[in-house]
């Protein structure tokens, strides 16, 4: 047995967890009902603490200490195993992805698996179960219909989400996470090719089919998520709530916070994917213009720094990508559910099919 | 891999295998089918084919599955709770795996490897992946490239035949 | 009679989405950011701000009961108030005041005099109706309570938010 393996991969998964996961969830909810306030020319909750720091606290003690509320007719073992069954997919993605570079020398991921990516899939599908068994044990007509439409929706975007991504591990090879992150400190961001060796045209020419992969991915991970302006399970306006309708107190909570995990997971897929994950360039011109890295490899206190600037730089990325999901909501209306399959089917499927086309093309002609 | 973990993953499998068949709620039996899928990826990974495990959790519990619980739930199949058990079929079915069952074991029994212990497994020089891959595209491209256009077939007939007119 | 909406025919540009959704993106932003910024206004802080001060004159708040410079209570217990009233918030139980008192002449004066502000819809027709201006609506709006009782106000209370009225017709006292 390896006890130390054993030993950091639990302080790493606790870490991970209780430090970074669910205080970014409580605060998400919080920068959400912020945001949306200032966009919409409001304040938004700011009496709980300075500015309303103190709300998730608040808002945590309120949902615990509410009624526990279910309906007669409910199925009650799958009303109280969907909300688990919710939550639980949205954190386990997280294991594979590369959230740092090393610190003491262990490497800042969990499992780094040789399928990564697959895994990521694999996990995310399974957060459906959550929603669909939410609707269905309910009882109620409402929560059923989102449960339906959430089934549909996320089986139509899985298939973008999956080919989206195939651009990608053909031009680094490997499925594994840690390898792709490697690959964009050595060649620079994918969406980026000023970064790296800039001076490689095949770079440049591949950056075109990158952007059309992050676009499709991204749209493909609002919708995964159930946010707008694919939000048709949960849609306050047509189904009063959607699957989570019947569910009060924590249950309810759980439901929430596996939402906003599950947008912090798909945050964090994109940042490893194309932004680069922990990987923050500076311009140097020690010897000539390149750029410097900061990592967790040198010795003694400025190893412990570089490896805590590389989190930090990771979760400031994870961040800003919050924002955008934050932003995009408070701006886009839903979209109608034969508009949303049209584009899932018709429009984001064929895009991400021929940019395989495409990159495949230029991969023959330009050998990485 | 530990036996423990063996013993626990084939144990979940078996006992939900058998919730599929047992279950009276359709919405269940589905369930207990992915349960299953799951202690079946497990044992797959254990056996370090991360590739198979994952694509049976990615294509059966997390595609197929979702695709026949929407079914179920959109049929809602109340018939099924109702009908009475015709012990008549349940005895002939349970006298089938009964007798294959005993078939196993007997072929087991007599199987020359199953009398030793099983020499320890070579560590796997080759991502299995890369294994993967490489047999698809290099030995067996041809049946492959056939698979997919049989996919194309299947996948164009199904558009056809949804959008034929309702008469 | 049905009517056929036509859509209108998008062209390539809007069919895309593109273009309006980016425009739509820069208007939010712009809003976060002017409200960042400080040039937004948005609505006032009310339990540390408040428009007290500039609350107009017409102002319908909490009804209340008012005495004269000589400190009489000016209702006479006529009822019209508690007949007017839409909601039936008002409810008056009339005493007689005694002969030996200034203002025998009167007669009557509420022994009792009750408003339940959950039932009052301030809509001033008791102020309207009164022919002694005895009841006036001020300029309380912050009526607050944790039990139904609570939100009853009695005599003593509404006599304590009227205070005392200055420059009304003093028509019960003895003319010189």
């Amino acid at each position: 047995m390896d006890y130390f393996l054993i030993t950091t991969s639990l302080l790493k998964i606790l870490g991970i967890l209780f430090v970074i996961i669910l205080p970014m969830v409580s605060y998400t909810i919080y920068a959400e009902r912020r945001v949306s306030a200032f966009i919409q020319d409001r304040v938004g909750p700011n009496r709980v603490g300075p500015a309303g720091l103190f709300q998730p606290v608040a808002d945590i003690a309120k949902l615990l200490f509410k009624e526990d509320f279910s309906p007669r007719n409910a199925n009650t073992f799958y009303y109280w195993l969907a909300p688990c069954l919710a939550l639980i997919p949205a954190i386990v993605t997280f294991a594979v992805v590369p959230f740092g570079s090393t610190l003491f020398g262990v490497p800042m991921v969990i499992a780094d698996i040789n399928v990564g990516i697959l895994f990521v899939f694999a996990i995310a599908s399974l957060g459906v179960y959550g929603i669909v068994l939410g609707g269905w044990a309910s009882n109620s007509k409402y929560p059923f219909l989102g449960g339906v439409r959430s089934s549909s929706q996320m089986i139509s975007y899985e298939l973008s989400l999956g080919l989206a991504v195939i651009p990608i591990f053909l031009v680094v090879g490997q499925l594994r996470l840690t390898d792709v992150v490697r690959y964009q400190i050595d060649h620079g961001w994918m969406i980026a090719p000023f970064l790296g060796d800039w001076t490689n045209p095949a770079k440049w020419l591949l950056a075109i089919p990158m952007l059309v992969s992050f676009v499709v991915f991204s749209v493909a991970i609002f919708a995964e998520t159930n946010r707008l302006p694919f939000d048709l399970p949960e849609a306050e306006q047509e189904l009063a709530g959607g699957y989570n309708t019947e569910y009060s107190s924590m249950k309810f909570g759980l439901f929430f916070l596996g939402e906003y995990a599950a947008m912090i997971t798909g945050s964090a897929i994109v940042v490893t994917l194309f932004f680069g994950a922990w990987h923050l360039p500076i311009p140097s011109w020690h010897g000539g213009f390149h750029w410097a890295l900061i990592d967790g490899s040198g010795d003694g206190w400025r190893g412990i720094l570089g490896g805590l600037f590389n989190i930090a730089t990771f979760f400031a990325k994870v961040a800003v990508l919050l924002f955008v999901f934050i932003w995009v909501r408070w701006t886009l209306p839903r979209f109608r559910y034969d508009q949303l399959m049209r584009l899932g089917w018709v429009f984001f499927f064929e895009i991400a099919l021929v940019n395989i086309f495409i990159t495949a093309i230029i991969l023959a002609y330009y050998p990485a | 891999m530990s036996p423990f973990l063996f013993w626990i993953f084939a144990g979940l499998m078996l006992v939900f295998g058998a919730g599929v068949v047992l279950n009276r709620n359709p919405v269940a039996s589905a369930l207990s089918l992915v349960v299953s899928f799951l202690g079946l990826a497990a044992l797959f990974m254990s056996l370090d084919a991360y590739f198979i495990g994952i694509i049976q959790v990615l294509v059966y519990a997390g595609a197929v599955m979702v695709l026949f619980l929407f079914i179920i739930m959109l049929l809602d199949l109340r018939a099924e709770k109702l009908r009475k058990i015709n012990w008549l079929a349940s005895a002939g079915g349970i006298a089938v795996a009964v007798a294959l069952s005993v078939q196993i074991l007997y072929v087991i029994g007599n199987f020359r490897f199953s009398q030793q212990p099983f020499p320890p497994l070579a560590r796997s020089t080759v991502d299995d992946v890369h294994h993967v891959g490489s047999l698809l595209f290099e030995n067996y491209n041809l049946p492959f490239q056939i698979i997919g256009v049989l996919v194309l077939v299947a996948t164009i007939g199904v558009v056809v035949l949804s959008k034929r007119e309702l008469r | 009679m049905s009517v056929c909406v036509s859509r209108p025919k998008l062209n390539w540009r809007e069919r895309i989405y593109l273009p309006a959704i980016v425009g739509g993106m820069a208007i939010t932003i712009k809003h976060l950011k002017n409200m960042l910024l400080g040039r937004t206004k948005v609505t006032i802080q009310y339990p540390e701000q408040t428009l007290d001060s500039e609350m107009p004159e017409h102002y319908r708040g909490a009804p209340a009961l008012v005495r004269d410079t000589d400190g009489r209570v000016r209702c006479v217990a006529c009822q019209l108030c508690e007949f007017i009233c839409p909601p039936r918030a008002i409810k008056i139980v009339a005493g007689e005041i005694p002969p030996t008192d200034r203002f025998a002449k009167v007669e009557k004066y509420p022994a009792e005099f009750d408003i339940d502000m959950i039932r009052c819809i301030f809509c001033g027709m008791c102020e309207e109706v009164c022919p002694e201006q005895a009841i006036y609506l001020r300029k309380d709006y912050a009526i607050t309570g944790f039990t139904r009782e609570e939100m009853v106000h009695h005599k003593d209370k509404l006599l304590e938010i009227g205070g005392v009225m200055h420059g009304v017709i003093l028509k019960w006292n003895e003319k010189k």
